[in-house]
């Protein structure tokens, strides 16, 4: 099956240290992999390469599809109220204000539509920025650090959209310290390309 | 898209917008205006003179106030990283936010210069050639706002240096826009305009690149 999603060679270098180099991903439609190592180690730089924000030192990116990402920045303007906040993303993504507001539902933000996103916790940012990924319906998902902030409950959602996305033909990198339940997701040591 | 990213920018921007304070400049501006005629006696002819280069000082101040929520918010906040993983160009979103931020503060720039031209006595003509100078040149001071915001989002004394940057940036402006008070034949006025076009063409490309090298920081 052809990759979706094909890194070869990748060596990135942040300042004067080589962080990670020789390293080669290749993921299929349904495919998921997790980054895992230490923090510092080049998780992070890792996806802005395969988000195409970063350059590689050396070695390509190649993409068939379309890509969605989510890390430590929300990018959701704080003094909007959420709900406005994210029908910006969703409109830009043309996915419709009743498909959001189904995301928002659940992802358990229904009743905080009109709270302005600085008054929201690390967590319910984190799962408003779930919802804004959900709207992009992107068949690539790279998600750095996706438990960051988020509880039990959360941390299970997670999860098992992951799962859903990779059942509907989606593919996923999940950069992550933390333990995650991914089945069948080849598992990528950065610290085994250190340079 | 293009209209959904202005809509975006505008409400942040606007007066009583979300990044909050776009009046404050306009309040600066009138303020300069009115310390003015304190500053030197109310010497009418003096102040008739001297006014229209008054009021251009204090546009290119008011200018220089917003410049820190221009676009280093939205580059920590990653807006710019969401926005390219969606294919959208930095040069197109700093396109978008340069008219953005000219509609924030050049036509009530324009509407505070009556009344600031009545507090300094300026004549009729004197008061069109500011305006008409005013109107050729804000659009290039807008396009030097953006550029020195997108230069100096990533740095962290950012905001003192964006007015500093300022200053000379657009001396240029100041010189052929006030100029044509002096010299009212409309060549003054000409050359203001060419060099704000100048600098509205090269800015989206410029602050597009600073935009990029800062990811890179």
């Amino acid at each position: 099956m052809q990759a979706m999603l094909a890194a070869r060679d990748l060596a990135c270098r942040r300042g004067e240290r080589l962080l990670f180099r020789g390293l080669s991903l290749s993921l299929s439609p349904g495919e998921a992999c997790h980054v895992a190592g230490p923090n510092g180690i080049g998780k992070t730089s890792l996806i802005r390469i395969l988000a195409g924000l970063l350059r590689p030192f050396h070695g390509s990116v190649e993409c068939r599809a379309s890509l969605a990402l989510l890390d430590e920045r929300h990018a959701l303007d704080p003094q909007v109220p959420l709900e406005r906040a994210l029908a910006f993303w969703s409109e830009l993504d043309r996915s419709g204000a009743a498909l959001m507001a189904a995301h928002r539902e659940r992802l358990g933000l229904a009743e905080l539509a009109d709270v302005p996103v600085r008054y929201l916790s690390t967590g319910q940012r984190k799962r408003a920025a779930l919802a804004r990924l959900l709207g992009q319906r992107a068949p690539v998902w790279l998600l750095d650090e996706p438990l960051n902030g988020l509880d039990t409950a959360g941390t299970e959602l997670v999860e098992t959209l992951i799962g859903e996305h990779r059942a509907a033909g989606g593919t996923c990198v999940v950069a992550s310290h933390q333990p995650i339940r991914l089945a069948g997701a080849t598992r990528v040591e950065i610290a085994d390309f250190a340079a | 898209m293009i209209g959904r990213l202005l809509l975006r920018d505008c409400m942040l921007l606007m007066p009583g917008g979300r990044r909050g304070g776009a009046l404050l400049p306009l309040l600066f501006f009138l303020a300069v205006a009115m310390i003015y005629p304190f500053a030197v006696g109310p010497d009418a002819p003096l102040l008739a003179r001297t006014g229209g280069g008054v009021i251009w000082v204090a546009a290119l101040l008011a200018a220089i106030l917003p410049l820190d929520r221009l676009v280093a918010p939205d580059l920590q906040e990653g807006v710019f990283d969401q926005l390219a993983v969606r294919g959208v160009a930095e040069e197109l979103a700093i396109a978008v936010r340069m008219l953005a931020h000219w509609l924030s503060f050049a036509p009530l720039l324009l509407i505070a210069t009556l009344p600031a031209a009545a507090l300094l006595g300026l004549e009729q003509e004197t008061l069109r050639t500011v305006l008409l100078g005013l109107l050729a040149g804000t659009p290039g001071l807008a396009a030097i706002g953006v550029l020195i915001a997108a230069l100096t989002a990533s740095l962290r004394s950012g905001a003192a240096l964006a007015g500093l940057l300022l200053i000379p940036l657009s001396v240029p402006i100041l010189i052929f826009g006030a100029g044509a008070l002096a010299r009212p034949d409309g060549g003054g006025l000409a050359f203001a305009a060419a060099i704000s076009l100048l600098l509205v063409a090269v800015t989206p490309f410029a602050a597009g690149a600073a935009i990029r090298a800062a990811r890179e920081g």
